[in-house]
């Protein structure tokens, strides 16, 4: 390979003064290259960029700088860019270079707007002009160049102005504008979905291009929509194995070749594509069993590239229903790579390995010796994946020998990406496997003290759920919690001052929880241990906060210690650890308060929750007329901050008028709850501003905003109820502290040399387990720690849209022949494979053909997968082409009301049936248009509609005596949604006579979602903050945030509203409220927060089921994106 | 799917970077920094594929350059390794017996030739003809 480029930087001095290259290159720009390749430092370069920088911007604005001078301009911005450096004011000159350059200029131009904007920047609008006169160009390669930047940046609220002429270049004559233009219609697809959901038909069109290039751009869009809806795509396998078969055999130009292997990109492409049509489906998958062994068969050649092919080859095999033979031969193969002496292949090989164990683990035995000896290597990456291999393969037997060895790479691995990850596995492999409880906890103590602060927020929550939720025996469950509470205590004895943060938090919360079962273990001791705790200067006062509610659970019967120790803290700067010590205090004088408060050892599921908070009624009411402040929810609280912002100089103070004492009880189970100091220190402020104390203590005052949502119910709930849902038991940790992490601790066992001995307990079960298992997953032995089932299930919701997806596939399947078939002929005829041959005309004519019998089929397809265009007001200006002109048929009170498109759901030569929804407040109307495709009448034309889910109510025209000739009726139906549901099919019938007595019927179907019936739910923000207090039920989810457009919140926001009906009520900073309600029912509140790079959403609704079907539809909205 | 491609020599300067995802201009160079330290630390018999963050990072080298791709876990390593190859091959034709100088002095055309082979993160184009034809047909008019 160095034979490629064998000229070096040694040659670099006699270059200058050569031809190559250089020669053509202006003087600045060969300067500063010249410059760059002799920095030595990094303060060298910020010098050099920043002349550089400010001799370009002089030049960039001096009238006569001529368009060649320009380009070169831009390419030196290029460099300042690539080392790091702004280079913002030649961005606007970019996209005029573009506008005004000459070819060369131009092309310069587009690349650099390529490379400086990325979507959604302001200045791409200024594109848009250009990039139309180029499509509209005469000459080719402008076309082109605008068609490669569209394919890269366009900003998505212009495609319509493009979307015609891109269209139009479909059936250009050069295939370079072709294939461009199927690029660039895949970045549509991609950034704007619905804006080419009509061109739907044309993507097939292409995908029978008479030039390969053309099918092969296609196959990106194939692969994005079969990854979507697979189903709906079944009829398409028989072309794409056509494909394959052609590519494999040779069928292509020599120069799609590469080191004589036929397109091998092309090849891999096909096979993912195949590999996600034939999963769980025999019949699809059966029709490429032929081509799958073509293809292990000619992939014989000694070269990377073959290599890659086979792998992509076995993925497959084993992702498709199987077949015995088929599998042998991909097991032989993973066989070839992993004992390869080429570490590449070894590392592919193991890869491969990792996958197929999934569905055989048998195979890993075949292996393991291999698999021991990569265990040792001294390659980084290959002792990863095979403890990647070893996670899969995990069972009960095994779970000790395989977690010791993740651990022993954890402790040397300093890479921080990998601990986490790893960690995690090692925490879900104890979790599913753990022999006994030692080892448990032994395990989980390592994963914490290993894992440390890096470790993911889930572990630690997952861990103390476990214990405090338990499993159905009691006594099992409390000999869990001795145990870990013995465990604790020893390591507390120890010295604690290297522990993680994370890790001391989950103790001191075991042990103020559990420490009571302990019974040969003094409390004061205990206390003791806790307190020595506080004393250390590394807990961070998060932790410490942790350790005060454990302290506070135990402190009965040690009121001397404890009231010393409340002394103590009572004077800290922290207004939430003040605000502990004085609840500790209190507790600690009234046993039986604290009795009451903190039953010990009670079972989580009898507390009762009093969200109204009905019982301070009392408190609230003596409080106002002793002169209080009314409540003012703390979003009022922070707009009257702004206001006052300018000229406030008055400074705030934490004294409480209010005792807190008094009112607030720790919150047994989320002892870092900081938004109970920050609501009551917004409540505060507010007060103390009128006492006009002297401190200033601005600690919490912003933080209307709190991590478990709107802070009054935090504030409320934590006053009110001593007893909160289990779930509350572990909140979300703040700030994470610097990685603190553990010395390796000394190996515990030494390993004796012999592997074998390791390979009989590394693969110890997988032979019996799995012998079995070529039908997919073997059955898991049981978790050891089985989880209460939670009382929220939506398998309801699961269920019923799986069984749509079964139904559709059966569906399409009978296509499949004729298909092939048309495809058969259509290649075969030309045994050259994608020449301009005359013969290419018929093939052209029977490729039309089909296209028209496709037309119908992606009709059908459309309604099958839910995704369909829905045009609602704010979408329908944009996109005025793809209402049909039966929507003009629509009642007229149904005219101005936001509908969906027009679909057809059905039809024979005489009638067709189409559908649009109109969606109304109080339900959803469903219309139906039952159009006579006839001359003649047809007579007593009736409809039904059936959907068991649904409450449907007939309105109107669903029996017609005569429907003349070219004429339609309508009919429509009120759907009312009482259960939600995520997805919901319907099926109905058109009976009808065309001669007396003689009753034909047509049947239809179709699916619709909750989407469907949810309804914007205007409300105040005050009004949501009262909602939200009133509902109890909580959902949780992180979503994807979409940060491809400015402000990500507001753009994911915006995308969930436009698609789901949503009404966003407020955003404050990174918080947002949004409202909704299933048709004019049941409200469900979202509250979402910007966490790193995901969306923290909770829902409530008093529907249990509504927030999980919300939820479904906005991952689906927001994967889409 | 192929979050970025960078060039990058023994020294640890860029000479082409290509983000195919955004990222900000200011984590680039600490990005790049990373990778080309991971990529540096490997020996010449440990295989061409890394682990960073959630990427795995593809790298090959020639001469003094190394040439580091950016995938994503569900990309197949071994294929993007040729890529790189053939991308290589591409830049040779064109520039016959291409160097680092010649990538440096081309920066413009050598991101022409990317971008014809890559777009939006997927292999668009693998014949050397057809990616080098546009270019060809821009010198040339460029020339008259």
């Amino acid at each position: 390979m160095s034979d490629v480029v064998e000229k070096t930087l040694t040659a670099l001095p006699s270059l200058f003064d050569s031809q190559t290259g250089a020669a053509k290159i202006s003087n600045r720009l060969k300067q500063l290259i010249k410059s760059i390749t002799e920095l030595t430092s990094k303060h060298d370069e910020e010098s050099l960029i920043k002349q550089e920088l400010s001799a370009m911007k002089e030049q960039v604005s001096a009238p006569s700088t001529s368009m060649k001078q320009m380009r070169e301009i831009m390419v030196r911005s290029m460099y300042c860019e690539m080392l790091g450096y702004d280079a913002s004011f030649s961005y606007i000159h970019a996209i005029k270079l573009a506008q005004q350059g000459g070819v060369m200029e131009k092309r310069v131009g587009y690349l650099a707007v390529s490379l400086f904007l990325s979507e959604g920047h302001e200045l791409l609008l200024l594109l848009v002009n250009t990039v139309l006169k180029d499509l509209q160009s005469t000459n080719l390669i402008e076309a082109c160049m605008a068609l490669t930047v569209v394919a890269q940046v366009f900003p998505k609220d212009m495609i319509p102005a493009v979307l015609p002429l891109v269209e139009d270049k479909l059936s250009h004559p050069k295939e370079i504008i072709r294939r461009k233009a199927v690029l660039a219609l895949y970045k549509f697809y991609l950034i704007a979905p619905n804006q080419v959901q009509h061109i739907h038909a044309k993507f097939r069109k292409a995908l029978c291009d008479k030039d390969p290039g053309v099918m092969t751009s296609s196959l990106h869009i194939y692969l994005q929509l079969i990854q979507e809806s697979p189903d709906a795509y079944k009829d398409l396998t028989g072309s794409f194995v056509t494909i394959l078969k052609q590519v494999v055999g040779g069928k292509l130009p020599l120069d799609f070749n590469y080191h004589s292997v036929p397109a091998p990109w092309l090849q891999i492409q096909l096979l993912r594509i195949l590999s996600l049509l034939g999963r769980d489906d025999q019949s699809t998958s059966e029709l490429m069993y032929e081509v799958l062994d073509e293809s292990l068969r000619r992939a014989e050649m000694n070269h990377n590239i073959t290599y890659a092919i086979l792998f992509e080859c076995v993925k497959a095999v084993y992702t498709i229903h199987p077949k015995a033979e088929l599998l042998e031969k991909a097991a032989r193969c993973i066989g070839n790579f992993v004992l390869s002496p080429k570490i590449n292949l070894k590392y592919l090989g193991l890869k491969a390995l990792t996958y197929v164990v999934q569905h055989d683990a048998k195979l890993a035995l075949q292996h393991q010796m291999t698999i021991i000896e990569c265990l040792d290597h001294s390659d980084f990456t290959i002792k990863r994946e095979t403890l990647e291999l070893l996670f899969r393969i995990t069972n009960a037997q095994n779970v000790s020998v395989i977690v010791e060895k993740m651990l022993d790479f954890l402790r040397s691995c300093s890479d921080e990406h990998t601990i986490i990850h790893l960690a995690g596995k090692v925490a879900e492999l104890a979790e599913k496997f753990a022999p006994d409880n030692s080892w448990f906890i032994q395990t989980m103590n390592d994963v914490f003290s290993i894992g440390g602060d890096l470790l993911q927020q889930d572990i630690s929550n997952n861990f103390l759920r476990l214990l405090a939720e338990g499993s159905e025996s009691k006594e099992e469950d409390d000999q869990l919690r001795l145990y870990a509470v013995d465990s604790y205590l020893t390591l507390l004895n120890g010295d604690a001052s290297h522990l993680p943060q994370r890790f001391i938090q989950v103790m001191s919360w075991v042990v103020g929880e559990y420490s009571h079962l302990q019974e040969c273990v003094d409390q004061s001791e205990v206390i003791r241990l806790l307190m020595k705790l506080l004393e250390q200067k590394s807990v961070s006062s998060e932790t410490r906060v942790w350790i005060l509610s454990a302290l506070t659970k135990i402190s009965d019967g040690q009121t001397d210690l404890i009231l010393e120790l409340a002394e103590s803290i009572s004077s800290s700067q922290d207004t939430i650890l003040r605000q502990q010590a004085h609840e500790l205090r209190h507790l600690s004088l009234d046993s039986k308060l604290h009795e009451w408060v903190l039953p010990r050892g009670a079972a989580w599921d009898d507390m009762e929750v009093d969200s109204s908070l009905s019982f301070l009624d009392g408190f609230v009411s003596e409080a106002l007329a002793a002169g209080a402040a009314p409540y003012k929810p703390p979003h009022q609280r922070q707009e009257e901050l702004c206001e006052q912002r300018a000229l406030n100089l008055e400074p705030y103070s934490f004294s409480l008028p209010v005792s807190l004492s008094s009112c607030s009880i720790t919150d047994r189970h989320s002892p870092t709850l900081l938004s109970v100091s920050s609501g009551l220190s917004g409540n505060s402020t507010e007060l103390s501003q009128k006492a006009g104390a002297s401190t200033l203590i601005l600690e919490g005052v912003k933080r209307v905003w709190g991590k478990d949502g709107y802070l009054p119910q935090k504030e409320t709930a934590v006053t009110a109820s001593p007893v909160d849902e289990p779930s509350a038991a572990v909140q979300p940790v703040g700030q994470q502290e610097a990685a603190e992490r553990l010395e390796p601790q000394p190996e515990p066992s030494t390993q004796t040399n012999d592997k074998q001995q390791l390979a009989s307990s590394l693969f110890v079960g997988l032979s019996t387990q799995s012998s079995t298992s070529l039908l997919g997953k073997s059955e898991a032995p049981p978790p050891r720690f089985r989880k209460k089932p939670r009382p929220h299930g939506s398998s309801l919701s699961s269920s019923s849209s799986s069984g749509t997806s079964e139904k559709s596939s059966s569906s399409r399947t009978s296509h499949n022949t004729t298909d092939s078939f048309l495809y058969g002929s259509l290649l075969e005829e030309e045994p050259a494979g994608f020449d301009h041959t005359p013969k290419s005309i018929t093939a052209n004519g029977l490729g039309q053909n089909k296209d028209v019998k496709e037309d119908r089929r992606t009709n059908t397809s459309q309604i099958l997968g839910s995704d369909m265009v829905i045009v609602r007001p704010n979408t329908i200006q944009h996109n005025p082409s793809t209402s049909s002109d039966l929507t003009t048929l629509l009642p007229a009170d149904l005219k101005d009301l936001p509908h969906s498109d027009v679909i057809s759901l059905t039809s024979d030569p005489s009638l067709s049936v189409s559908s649009c929804r109109v969606f109304r407040d109080e339900a959803l109307l469903l219309v139906i248009f039952i159009s006579n495709s006839t001359e003649t009448d047809i007579r007593d034309v009736a409809v039904q509609l059936n959907c068991d889910q649904l409450e449907t109510v007939s309105l109107r025209g669903n029996i017609v005596d005569c429907l003349e000739g070219r004429s339609v009726s309508v009919c429509h139906y009120a759907l009312l949604m009482d259960d939600p549901h995520t997805n919901v099919s319907f099926t109905g019938s058109v009976s009808y006579q065309i001669q007396p007595g003689h009753t034909n019927t047509l049947s239809f179907s179709g699916t619709l979602s909750t989407a469907d019936f949810i309804r914007p739910l205007v409300v105040t923000t005050d009004e949501y903050g009262k909602l939200w207090l009133s509902l109890s039920h909580d959902v949780k989810q992180n979503l994807k945030l979409l940060t491809d457009a400015g402000d990500p919140l507001q753009t994911t926001l915006n995308a969930l509203k436009d698609t789901l009906q949503l009404h966003i009520v407020d955003i404050i900073g990174s918080e947002g409220i949004v409202a909704c309600r299933l048709l004019s029912g049941a409200p469900c509140l979202l509250h979402c927060r910007v966490n790193g790079s995901a969306l923290a959403m909770w829902l409530r609704s008093p529907l249990p089921a509504l927030p999980d079907c919300i939820l479904y539809h906005c991952q689906r909205a927001l994967a889409q994106h | 799917m192929i979050k970025f491609l960078l060039m990058v020599n023994k020294q640890g300067q860029t000479r082409l970077s290509k983000y195919y995802e955004a990222v900000d201009l200011g984590k680039r160079a600490a990005l790049e920094a990373d990778v080309v330290r991971g990529c540096l630390a490997r020996r010449k018999e440990e295989c061409s594929f890394v682990e960073y963050k959630d990427y795995k990072l593809v790298y090959r080298q020639y001469a003094a350059l190394f040439i580091v791709v950016g995938v994503t876990e569900n990309e197949n390593e071994l294929s993007i390794y040729e890529l790189v190859h053939n991308f290589v091959e591409v830049l040779d034709k064109y520039f016959s017996r291409v160097s680092e100088l010649d990538i440096m002095f081309n920066l413009d055309k050598v991101h022409i030739i990317l971008d014809e082979m890559i777009l939006n993160g997927h292999i668009v184009e693998t014949n050397k003809n057809r990616i080098l034809a546009p270019l060809l047909a821009l010198d040339k008019m460029t020339e008259s």
